[in-house]
Formats: structure tokens, C-alpha cells, sequence
């Protein structure tokens, strides 16, 4: 997959296009909306962490749209040091564009191999399998952010299309100490009264895109034109094929998939057609049978 | 760039009628395998899924279950059973669905009522082979209290006895029969085996079932419709918040129905406090004039009135209920009982107060639909029962057949949703006249009963009487640690909290002794006042006082329980805990009773314990007897407002 060209706005600005038919796009909205302004309401001090995917990107939208443009709390980024460089740039200019608070977390520690990992060494791509390293440079870096942050509740956008594992969610979702998931023992969740309340030391995950898919994030981010990195559309490889991402992760497991939509609707199109998962570029999901579901269990989003 | 315009005819049709169906019905009638079947029919499984089950069965040595596509977890497959509430989507050529699959164990009521509470319509699993079993009606039952319609009931494993039209009709006619009870009419009986796909997406599929000439599975949920926003029904905005992140003053909240413009008057409930609407704000795009139910909308008013979180906007005209007591159907799910009088969180839309079951009317068995009477006083994990409730300040609410969203409720314990219920049989009324006619439980004007309801006893005083060392200290702190360990509020007065400080100025003589004993009574009259459980335990040697003290407690309308602390004087003189007698007879303390003062043992008491001939136990069980059921609050129609 080639560098942008020189000079480039590292943000995509699609072409905003209505559809006729969105009835299901606003009723999405306005729930994730309903979600979010809960979510504020009842714990002042939450984050949002955001990937700069398409979904974050979605949220972001959302927020500020449930805010009258405002944000009212910081974003979080959880920086692996393994983030592609031209994600890098579009993090830069997106903090500008929608005037973000944004924290950026990098578990030092653990490149460096000091403090707990000493002994381990540095955890690193060329050290340690994906799962580890997925595991100590998001959610350990995750668990020490929120250790000083005191955060009680997390924003997220993940959806339940996207795996078999997501599929069980709430949309406030509790999480113990130890960011657990007891996917087994979940509180009831209807007629949209959530668990909007939480014991020192545990959070609740508000997980407000619960009920989109893949599909509704693109015609979203077409209908309202929301600016996303140029890295999900096609661009002409040195084989002379044509690739893009499906989903953004670290560089050296996440791979491009050939495609040649280099439009939303070319997107659309495509996701139509194919029977393969999202995530199947990313390698820490493929490593072993359950990884998703050993890497939630234990805190991972 | 978009020149590829053909493309976006790929976007389909009718992507807003996305349907969401709940599968129901008793555990291993076939739930799992039928939405692995659908999948299935309807190619809607991610490449490679079907052969990897397979593969995972050939290694287990079994058949191939349809349901292992839909239990994708680990733990599911070693179990064999489903655990929680999946969402899954699948389409046929009409329209996209969202599937929920509920588990039919008793004890995942609580997923099953998180899948179906969001549901348009559901499926009914009865297999054929074992019939209507508790399960199938409690879910029935369940479906009509969420307000789900449309329902389709599939008459499942059909293969397993052999197709027979007579089994069908047998288990259709007793299922509708239930339904018939409970104003449920199925819209279809299906006779399907899951598992060979018969009559699941197509019609037929096994000869034997040629008999059977109406829709399968997949056609039937073809006809249903998925609920339109209701636009058409009175206002009602519950508002969520209101920001002031700029100089706007915002009102936010979704409009739950009803068409809401610029222009309206509005009225926010409960203080019934008007203003006109100045403009519906949309940040990202254009002002717009008016919105819909539905929308999550932040709006701005010309008049700055108070407005806060839980009020809740609507027109004048068909405004909503506003009371503190109504009725309710409920459903539990708690780990804990609900209990009659007990304090519980109460949520409606956005509203959050505190709230009671003052009374139930009926426990009901939802699988027999055999009405219990309430008298338990409280309502069980799993129970359904009408009940009557009240807030502690006004609640704005409809009728659930009026108004679904603001007709139901949740109540939370230890921070869960454990509980849902319906609202029904709420009057509405003119407003003016609700007001003055007081409806309200006024929050200064909580009487001894409100307090007795709550805390599930009357306030009462014990007062226990007999010598120095006759054993009340230890009898009173046995009571204590009793009561309080049994949830009831209770409290000793003895000399140790009362003479340092109330009685601080009193000594010992006759004057002072009468002194004494009246501030004792007057304020463990209070204390009782307050709800308490008071026990005394000072010596009172004068029978004067005692009927002073007794006096003073009914005079305050609460229970008076005299109890002869009784020991022989030599036995206590014995025990002389801590020296007092020694004292005494050496002359040092002067007017000690039973030895330079008298005691006047009581003629009429209540109760007596002998402690000389019977432990402490024995006397706390005695009391405790005795007091008991007389201060116990009966459930119902004690409260009136
Ligand atoms: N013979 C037969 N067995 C079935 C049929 N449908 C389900 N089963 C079996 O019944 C058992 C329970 O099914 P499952 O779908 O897990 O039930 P659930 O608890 O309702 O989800 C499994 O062993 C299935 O293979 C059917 O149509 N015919």
C-alpha cells in the first residue's frame, strides 16, 4: 500500500449524498445520540477513546451533534507506537478540525521493557505474538490510563455485527475492576433504562454504536460527509493491483485487502458482495481459536 | 467520484423496515437450531462457518447441530445451551431482520426480557414431542405484557412424531386456548421440524407434512410489520438535560411521540410550568421547523423557565398523568425480593424517584395464570404480580395501552434493573383539579404509618423494669442485637446514654428519680415517633412512674410492653456486677433500691422474665413473641393520602 501523495489533506472528505430511504440511519442516530447524552449525564467523568477508524470517527460526529457541537469530555488515544504514519497526520489534523481534548497513552514501560516488564523485556511485534502484544499496549495501557484518570465510564464504538463475541453486549455495559466482562451474569437492559451506576474502581462501558453495522457506517459517513482517513480506499500497489483497509490496526498485522473501491458507494458495493469478516486482516484475531473472545474477556474493546 | 452511479442501486430497498424478531419457548424445544436452520436457508453465515461446526461436531463425534452457528462461544458449546440474548441479522428477499434469540432457562428470565423488550415480534417454540410445557406459557405471558403482537408459534420437531396432523392440533388447541386468556391471538401455528428445515423458509420440505397447506416460518415474519414511530399520538418529550456549553440554553431528550414545532406552547410536567418552542437546533445541518417522534432533538425556548432533567414537555391538550400512586403489572427479576413498603429506585423515561409497593393485589402464576392473593408481602425473582405503587413526589406517566413509552417503568436494586412494569388504569384529569384536590403525599407530612410501611413494623417501646443487677442490661442488648440483625430499627435508652447527658443534672433522689423516668418515657415516645423499636432499661422502681411512662408512650399512639425483669433480691445482691451492693450495705450509696431505697415490683405487666430460672435466650424469644406481631404492619390499605 503506497504513501499518500506529497501535500494531501490527510482527511477524506466524502461527497455528501441523500438517500431516500434513511429512515434506518435516523433512527440509529437518534439512539446513539439518546446513548451518549445519557452517558454524559450520568457520569461526569467518562473519556472516549477513539481509534480514528471509520467508527470512531462516527462518534465523534455523534458527540457533536448531541452537544450542539461541543465536546464535553476528552478523547483518548491509545498510541501503540505501531500506528501507520499517515494515521499519525490525520490524528494531528482532526484534533484541530474538531477541536478535540485529546490524551494520548503509550505504554512506555512496556517498549522499553522497564518498570513491570524488566524482566520480560521490551513487548514489541518482533518480541512477542499479537495477542500479547494487543493485550499489553492497548488494554494494559488502557488499564494504567484509567488508574490515573479515574475515569467511571468509557465511550466506545463498537458495534455487534462485528464479531460473534460483540454480539451479547449491552449498551451500558459494567466492567469490574479488573476490566472484566462477565458476559455471563450481564443486568438486565430495556426500554432504555441502562445501569447508570458503577462502584469505585469499575466502569461501565457505554457502548454507543451497539446496533449499527459496517454497512450503516459508511452510508452514515456518506450522508453527513464525515471527514475519515484516506487509508480505507483503493490505491494502486507496487504489483500493479489495487488495495485498500478494511479496518485500521497496527501496522505490521494489519493488511491491506485488494479492492478497488476508491468511493463510499464503491464500499457499499463491495460489502454487498463479500462474505468475509471485517477483521479478517487483523492478525491478533486469527492467532488462535477464541483470541477475541480471551482478548475481551480480559478488557480489550 | 461517484460517477459509479449504478452502484448505489445496490443499496436495497426497504433498509428502514429492519425487523426484530425474538425466538421464545421452553429450554431444548429448539430455539438455537432454529435460527442456525434460517441462517442457514438464508445464506446469511460468514464463509467457512458451517464447515468449521462441522468440523467441530466430526471431532466430537456427533451430528451436525444447526444451533452450534448461532453459539459461537466456547462455553455455549460445552454447555449446550444458550446464555444470553444474541443479536444476529439475517435477510430474506422482503427485508432485513434482526434476530434475537432468547434463552428459555427460568433462570435467564432476565435476558430473555432484554432480548424481548426490544422485539417487533416473536417466535414461539413448542416441540412436539413434549408439548405446552411451563415455559412456553410463561413466556406467552411475558410477550403480552411487553406489548409484543405479533406472534407467530412454531410447533417444532414435528419429524420426531412423525408429521401427525392429530399431535399439531393437540398442542395448537391447547396453546390458543392459553393465549385466548390472556387477549394474545397468534397470528399463525406452524408445524416445522427445525433441524430438516421443514417449513422454516419454504413451505414443505418432507412429504409427510403434505397435509399442511399454510405459511412457513419465514413467511410468516414476511407479513409482519415493524412498529412505525408514532407520530400521531399525544406529545410527550422527557427531557434528558439541559446544556449551556455556549450561549444557548438547551433542552435535549428524544421525542418519544407526537410531532413537536417551532411555535408550541408547551407544558412541562410535573410543575406545569409553559413556554413556546424557540427553535429545534441542528447542529449539523439546517434549522428545522419541526420533528418527529423519534428524534433525539435539543431544542431552545423563548421563555427561561425552569427546566430540568425528568420534566417532561407535552401540549396542552392531552397532557399526561401525573400522580404519585398507581397501578401496575410487574415483573422480577431480582436477586433479592421485592417487600411490600421496602424503599426502591423507580425509573420512567427520564425520571428517577424513590418509590414503594404499598400493596399487592395479585401474585400471578404466569405458566398456570392462577391468581395468588398478595398476602406474602413481597414478590419473589421470576414472580409477576399487579401491585400498587408510590412515589415519593409526582410521577408523570400514561396509561401503557395510551402511551407504550411513558406507560412503563423499571426499578432498580444494588444498582441493576431489576424489575419492569406497565402502568394501567391511571385517571386522567384535568390539572387544575388534581392540584387542589391534593393527590399528593406531601413530603413534610410523613405520618407514622408512612414510617411503619417502610421500615415493615410500628414503632414501639419496651420498657423493662427490676433491680439493680436483675439482668436488663443484658437482656436489652440481647433484643437489640436480635432485632437489628432481623432488619427491624431499634434502639436502647439505658443509663449509660441518658444520664451523662439528657439526665446529666438528675441524681438519685426521690424528685429526680420521677424526673428521670418522664424525660425517659417522653423520649422514647419520640424515638418511637420516628419508627423505632425503643427499649428502656433503668431500674423505674415506682409503679407511679412506670404508669406515667405508659402514659405518655399511648398517648402518643404507639405500643407500651412492661416487662418484670424478675430476680430474688439475694440473687442479685449475689451477682453485684459491679459492686453496688458491697457499696450499698457498707453504707455508701445512699437510697439504693431494694436496700435503703423500696421497689415496687409491677402488678399488671406484660410480660415477666425470671432470670434466675431461665437464660437470656429464652427470655429474647418470650419478648420477642410477644411484641412481635403486634407491631407488624399489614400490607394494603393501612396507607391512605
Ligand atoms: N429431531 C429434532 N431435533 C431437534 C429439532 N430442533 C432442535 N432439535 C434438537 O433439540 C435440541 C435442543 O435444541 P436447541 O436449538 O439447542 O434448543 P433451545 O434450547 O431452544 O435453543 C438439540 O439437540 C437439537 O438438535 C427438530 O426439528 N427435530
Amino acid at each position: 500500500y503506497p504513501a499518500p501523495e506529497a501535500g494531501i489533506c490527510p482527511a477524506f472528505f466524502p461527497e455528501k449524498i441523500q438517500r431516500s430511504d434513511s429512515a434506518h440511519l435516523d433512527a440509529l442516530e437518534a439512539q446513539s445520540v439518546y446513548l451518549i447524552r445519557e452517558a454524559f449525564h450520568h457520569f461526569k467523568n467518562l473519556c472516549m477513546p477513539w481509534s480514528m477508524g471509520k467508527d470512531s470517527n462516527v462518534l465523534i460526529w455523534l458527540s457533536r451533534k448531541a452537544f450542539g457541537g461541543h465536546i464535553p469530555y476528552p478523547l483518548l488515544h491509545i498510541d501503540t507506537t505501531y500506528e501507520f504514519p499517515e494515521m499519525l497526520a490525520y490524528r494531528d489534523w482532526a484534533v484541530k478540525y474538531h477541536q478535540l481534548d485529546l490524551i494520548v497513552k503509550i505504554n512506555e514501560d512496556a517498549r522499553a521493557g522497564r518498570g513491570a516488564y524488566t524482566e520480560r523485556g521490551p513487548i514489541g511485534y518482533d518480541t512477542a505474538d499479537p495477542v500479547t502484544v494487543t493485550h499489553e499496549l492497548k488494554t494494559a495501557a488502557l488499564q494504567q490510563v484509567m488508574a490515573e484518570r479515574q475515569w467511571s465510564a468509557l465511550i466506545t464504538g463498537i458495534r455487534r455485527d462485528e464479531d460473534p463475541t460483540r454480539a451479547k453486549e449491552r449498551y451500558f455495559s459494567p466492567r469490574n475492576k479488573d476490566f472484566e466482562w462477565d458476559y455471563k451474569d450481564q443486568p438486565p437492559e430495556f426500554w432504555n433504562q441502562f445501569t447508570t451506576s458503577c462502584a469505585a474502581g469499575e466502569h461501565v462501558r457505554v457502548q454507543a454504536l451497539l446496533d449499527w453495522s459496517e454497512r450503516d457506517i459508511w452510508l452514515y459517513i456518506q450522508r453527513e460527509g464525515i471527514p475519515i482517513p484516506h487509508m480505507y480506499f483503493a490505491r494502486q500497489g507496487k504489483d500493479g493491483k489495487r488495495y485498500r483497509f478494511r479496518s485500521l490496526g497496527c501496522w505490521p498485522i494489519t493488511g491491506a485487502v485488494e479492492s478497488e473501491a476508491d468511493t463510499i458507494d464503491g464500499i457499499i458495493d463491495e460489502l454487498a458482495h463479500t462474505k468475509t469478516s471485517e477483521r479478517a486482516g487483523r492478525a491478533q484475531d486469527h492467532h488462535e481459536r477464541n483470541a477475541m473472545q480471551k482478548l475481551r474477556a480480559k478488557g480489550f474493546m | 467520484m461517484s460517477s459509479v452511479s449504478s452502484v448505489s442501486l445496490s443499496v436495497e430497498p426497504g433498509q428502514s423496515s429492519r425487523l426484530r424478531v425474538v425466538f421464545v419457548g421452553h429450554v431444548d424445544h429448539g430455539k438455537s437450531t432454529l435460527i442456525g436452520r434460517i441462517f442457514f436457508d438464508t445464506h446469511s453465515l460468514p464463509e467457512g462457518k458451517v464447515e468449521q461446526i462441522q468440523k467441530a461436531c466430526a471431532e466430537e463425534g456427533m451430528e451436525f447441530e444447526y444451533a452450534f452457528l448461532l453459539d459461537s462461544l466456547l462455553e455455549e458449546q460445552e454447555q449446550n445451551i444458550t446464555i444470553d440474548t444474541t443479536q444476529i441479522q439475517f435477510r430474506t428477499e422482503k427485508r432485513p431482520y434482526v434476530i434475537i434469540d432468547a434463552p428459555g432457562h427460568k433462570e435467564f428470565l432476565k435476558n430473555m426480557i432484554t432480548g424481548a423488550a426490544s422485539a417487533d415480534a416473536a417466535v414461539l417454540l413448542i416441540a412436539a414431542n413434549e408439548g405446552v410445557q411451563e415455559q412456553s406459557r410463561r413466556h406467552g405471558y411475558l410477550l403480552s405484557l411487553l406489548g409484543i403482537r405479533q406472534v407467530v408459534v412454531a410447533v417444532n420437531k414435528m419429524d420426531l412424531v412423525g408429521y401427525s396432523a392429530e399431535v399439531f392440533e393437540k398442542v395448537c388447541g391447547e396453546y390458543r386456548a392459553f393465549l385466548k386468556e390472556i387477549g394474545v391471538e397468534a397470528r399463525a401455528f406452524v408445524p416445522i421440524s427445525a433441524r430438516n428445515g421443514v417449513n422454516v423458509a419454504r413451505r414443505g420440505g418432507d412429504p409427510a407434512v403434505g397435509w399442511y397447506s399454510g405459511p412457513s416460518v419465514l413467511d410468516m415474519l414476511d407479513t409482519f410489520e415493524p412498529p412505525a414511530p408514532l407520530t400521531e399520538l399525544p406529545l410527550r418529550l422527557p427531557i434528558q438535560d439541559v446544556y449551556r456549553f455556549d450561549d444557548r440554553r438547551l433542552l435535549v431528550g428524544r421525542i418519544e411521540t407526537g410531532t413537536l414545532r417551532v411555535g408550541d406552547k408547551l407544558v412541562f410536567s410535573p410543575n406545569d410550568k409553559t413556554s413556546e418552542v424557540a427553535s429545534i437546533e441542528n447542529w449539523s445541518g439546517p434549522a428545522q421547523s419541526k420533528a418527529l417522534a423519534g428524534e433525539s432533538v435539543a431544542i431552545t425556548l423563548k421563555e427561561q423557565i425552569f427546566v430540568q432533567r425528568g420534566h417532561v414537555a407535552s401540549h396542552e391538550v392531552d397532557a399526561p398523568i401525573e400522580t404519585n400512586r398507581f397501578r401496575a403489572r410487574l415483573f422480577w427479576m431480582g436477586k433479592r425480593n421485592l417487600v411490600v413498603g421496602q424503599s426502591t429506585k423507580l425509573k420512567l423515561a427520564t425520571q428517577e424517584l424513590e418509590a414503594e409497593v404499598v400493596s399487592i393485589e395479585r401474585l400471578i402464576d404466569a405458566s398456570t395464570l392462577e391468581a395468588g392473593s398478595g398476602e406474602r408481602g413481597y414478590i419473589a425473582k421470576n414472580d409477576v404480580a399487579e401491585v400498587t405503587i408510590q412515589t415519593r413526589g409526582a410521577l408523570v406517566m400514561d396509561n401503557q395501552d395510551r402511551n407504550p413509552f411513558m406507560g412503563r417503568f423499571v426499578i432498580v436494586d444494588e444498582r441493576q434493573v431489576a424489575g419492569g412494569g406497565i402502568v394501567y388504569g391511571g385517571v386522567y384529569a384535568d390539572r387544575k383539579a388534581i392540584k387542589s384536590a391534593n393527590v399528593y403525599w406531601s413530603e413534610g407530612n410523613v405520618l407514622s404509618k408512612n414510617r411503619a410501611l417502610r421500615n415493615g413494623h410500628r414503632g414501639a417501646v419496651l420498657w423493662l423494669t427490676g433491680l439493680s443487677g436483675s439482668g436488663k442490661s443484658t437482656l436489652s442488648r440481647a433484643l437489640e442485637r436480635e432485632l437489628f440483625n432481623a432488619g427491624r430499627q431499634v434502639y436502647v435508652l439505658d443509663g449509660d446514654n441518658l444520664r451523662h447527658g439528657l439526665n446529666s443534672n438528675l441524681g438519685f433522689s426521690p424528685e429526680d428519680r420521677v424526673e428521670n423516668i418522664r424525660r425517659v418515657a417522653e423520649v422514647a415516645k419520640l424515638m418511637a415517633d420516628a419508627g423505632l423499636i425503643v427499649i428502656t432499661a433503668f431500674i423505674s422502681p415506682y409503679r407511679v412512674d412506670r404508669r406515667r411512662a405508659r402514659e405518655i408512650v399511648l398517648e402518643g399512639g404507639h405500643e407500651f410492653t412492661e416487662v418484670f425483669v424478675e430476680a430474688p433480691l439475694e440473687v442479685c445482691e449475689q451477682r453485684d456486677v459491679k459492686g453496688l451492693y458491697q457499696r450499698a450495705r457498707a453504707g455508701e450509696i445512699a437510697e439504693f433500691t431494694g436496700i435503703s431505697a423500696p421497689y415496687e415490683a409491677p402488678e399488671n405487666p406484660e410480660l415477666v422474665v425470671q432470670t434466675h430460672r431461665q437464660g437470656v435466650e429464652e427470655s429474647v424469644v418470650a419478648v420477642l413473641e410477644y411484641l412481635l406481631p403486634r407491631i407488624r404492619t399489614v400490607t394494603g390499605d393501612e396507607i391512605s393520602i
